[in-house]
């Protein structure tokens, strides 16, 4: 177990690596980032001027060396826009980002689990149908066209959720919502088939011929097995959730890391825009190792791996 | 004296339109060892699994009686005969590779039957297990019980298996093939287990298998299945000894057995397959198997007595010379 996990930090590492090596170079590589901070009025000598103070001027290994090196002790520079370094703004806008996640994802499990255990109790039912029928309906429902009616029905005609920004928790019921939604019917048909293959498997036949109660076979034998690909997808979509929340984070206003990231591009705010990718990429990272974890504990097949 | 198991013209239909067991009667005694035999596909798993009620979606089984020490199974709930199952009659199947529980210990899944039936600790559940997993011939048992299943080799998961179904001292014990899938030594070994098992304990057991030589070693009496009927019942030495119904007798001349099978002359087969049994069918199922055949195969076919506990399925009278093959 130890070395699994030991394992799996040394692979986030070098995941780690890569993704501040790419994230370093595509900023590089969208254009003369001294042109434009210095802006469309700027004569030459500003460049230039601009150039020797950002550093931009000294070779790019020498640049990609320095960033790395501060970047290890959480010193990721200063933003160009905002007039603040770039950790303090991240840590302002992570918390709200987060909460979204979590929220998120909290609200997806709860529903989509029970409900992808209903339908596959209740398999080739009118209910197992239509629970088959919403997840597809779900899938193709864009989340902003979700937030936008949420907006219009429960903020402005019911009147009874705020519609923007981040002052309560009310606030976060919405976004967490319309998040949610995009991870649902993914969760909800992946517990539904892996419930449906344990159900016939000889162990769950095992279980019954044991003379286990319903509820037992159910969500002891066979969801405890219906779960392992379930937790691997769930991590894998809380970071969908956390990187992809931009659209989200936009329409209600909420100023989280993706709205953030997706500032910092419009702006070439390169600094920004790789602490932004470097701290998606380590949360994946991170949610990876922890899915592969919770997966070893819940598989004893998976521990001496 | 009643018998444990009394089965009488059982029939399972699936989807309500073929049947996989076509008025089968079936006694198993107390303590006895009982042998369902036939062929793949003859309706002796199905069979077995509507004793537990454990057949799979769109099985329906209807039976004239069907009884397990004077309880009607029939009438029993869903609940009732859950509260029947891993304490009075319990099962082991043919696949001990994938018939425990991945993600769980064994000493979880083997405890879970006592405490569920019985009650009690989950201490004392343990010690049963480690008891009763020593009775199995599995060294080291308490070791065991911190293991999951995919650490042990097909043969200790058979032994598990059935120390599990002996948590709560069942009555009875329906084992579905539960060597087919072990080599041949460690089929001999779980073999010997049963037979010492239903010595000690006092266990019926109802053994399904397809293989003669397993019969022959440990059936006490044995019933012959052909197209979800029983065609035959005997004491496995009258069976042996004085086959009566051409299958019977077909099955019979395709296994070698000391001393019956002269050195030149090859072993016996059945020609053809199983027939597909369609709705309304009548008459004898064999027939088009069967070089003894004739129209009258076509009705109704009485069941005949060839000894006071040896019956058969035939229109042919008992004959009580050495069998010719089929």
């Amino acid at each position: 177990m130890l070395l699994l996990i030991a394992r799996r930090l040394g692979l986030g590492l070098l995941v780690a690596l890569t993704v501040m090596t790419l994230a370093f170079m595509l900023t590089r590589l969208s254009g003369d980032l001294a042109i434009s901070i210095a802006g469309p009025s700027a004569t030459q000598a500003d460049v230039e001027i601009i150039r020797k103070a950002y550093g931009l001027d000294r070779p790019l290994y020498v640049q990609f060396f320095s960033w790395v090196g501060r970047a290890m002790v959480g010193d990721f520079g200063q933003s160009y826009f905002f007039k603040d370094s770039v950790s303090n703004l991240i840590a302002r806008r992570l918390p709200i980002t987060l909460t979204l996640g979590l929220v998120g994802l909290s609200l997806a499990l709860i529903i989509s689990i029970p409900l992808g255990i209903l339908a596959a109790v209740r398999e080739n039912t009118w209910l197992d149908r239509g629970v088959t029928m919403f997840t597809m309906v779900g899938q193709a429902i864009p989340s902003f066209w979700l937030a936008l009616i949420l907006m219009i029905v429960l903020g402005l005609n019911l009147g009874i959720l705020p519609i923007s920004g981040t002052g309560t928790w009310q606030h976060f019921v919405m976004p967490g919502i319309v998040l949610a939604f995009t991870a649902i019917p993914a969760l909800t048909r992946l517990t539904r088939s892996g419930m449906i293959e344990a159900m016939a498997s000889d162990y769950i036949r095992t279980a019954r011929a044991k003379g286990l109660s319903r509820a037992r076979i159910i969500f002891k034998h066979a969801l405890r097995n219906a779960a392992i690909p379930v937790v691997s997808i769930a991590a894998v979509q809380l970071g969908f959730m956390l990187g992809g929340s931009i659209v989200i984070e936009t329409v209600f206003a909420l100023h989280g890391v993706g709205y953030l990231g997706w500032e910092s591009i419009a702006k070439n705010d390169f600094p920004v825009v790789q602490a932004v990718v470097l701290v998606l990429a380590a949360i994946y990272i991170g949610l990876t190792l922890l899915s592969d974890i919770l997966n070893a504990l819940l598989d004893p097949r998976l521990r001496t791996g | 004296m009643s018998a444990l198991l009394d089965i009488e013209d059982l029939e399972v239909m699936f989807g309500g339109r073929s049947a996989a067991v076509r008025g089968a009667s079936l006694q198993v005694e107390k303590g006895e060892t009982h042998c369902l035999v036939g062929e793949s596909g003859c309706g002796k798993s199905v069979t077995a699994l509507s004793i537990m009620n454990l057949l799979a979606r769109g099985g329906r089984r209807s039976a004239k009686r069907m009884s397990f020490a004077g309880t009607d199974l029939l009438s029993l709930s869903d609940r009732e005969m859950a509260r029947l199952r891993g304490n009075r009659i319990s099962m082991i199947f043919q696949e001990p590779m994938t018939s425990l529980n991945p993600a769980f210990t064994i000493g979880s899944q083997m405890a879970e039957v006592l405490t569920r039936h019985k009650g009690g600790s989950r201490t004392a559940a343990l010690e049963r297990a480690v008891e009763l997993m020593g009775r199995v011939g599995i060294t080291a048992p308490e070791m065991r019980l911190g293991q999951f299943p995919h650490q042990l080799s097909g043969g200790l998961r058979q032994r598990v298996m059935i120390a599990m179904a002996l948590m709560c001292d069942p009555e009875l014990l329906v084992a579905d093939e539960p060597t087919t899938a072990l080599d041949v030594t460690v089929q001999a070994q779980i073999l010997r287990l049963l037979a010492t098992l239903k010595r000690e304990l006092g266990l019926a057991i109802l053994l399904i298998t397809h293989d003669l030589g397993i019969v022959a070693r440990v059936a006490d009496r044995v019933s012959v299945m052909y197209a979800g009927e029983v065609v035959e019942r005997a004491p496995t030495a009258e069976l042996f000894r004085s086959p009566q119904h051409p299958y019977t007798r077909g099955l019979l001349s395709c296994v070698p057995v000391p001393g019956r099978v002269q050195r030149d002359r090859p072993l016996g087969s059945i020609p053809g397959v199983v027939p597909a049994i369609g709705p309304g069918f009548a008459g004898c199922a064999f027939r088009s198997r069967c070089s003894h055949a004739d129209a009258s195969c076509e009705r109704e076919i009485p069941r005949r007595q060839a000894g006071s506990a040896h019956d058969y399925l035939c229109r042919l009278a008992p004959e009580f010379s050495e069998p010719q093959p089929a």
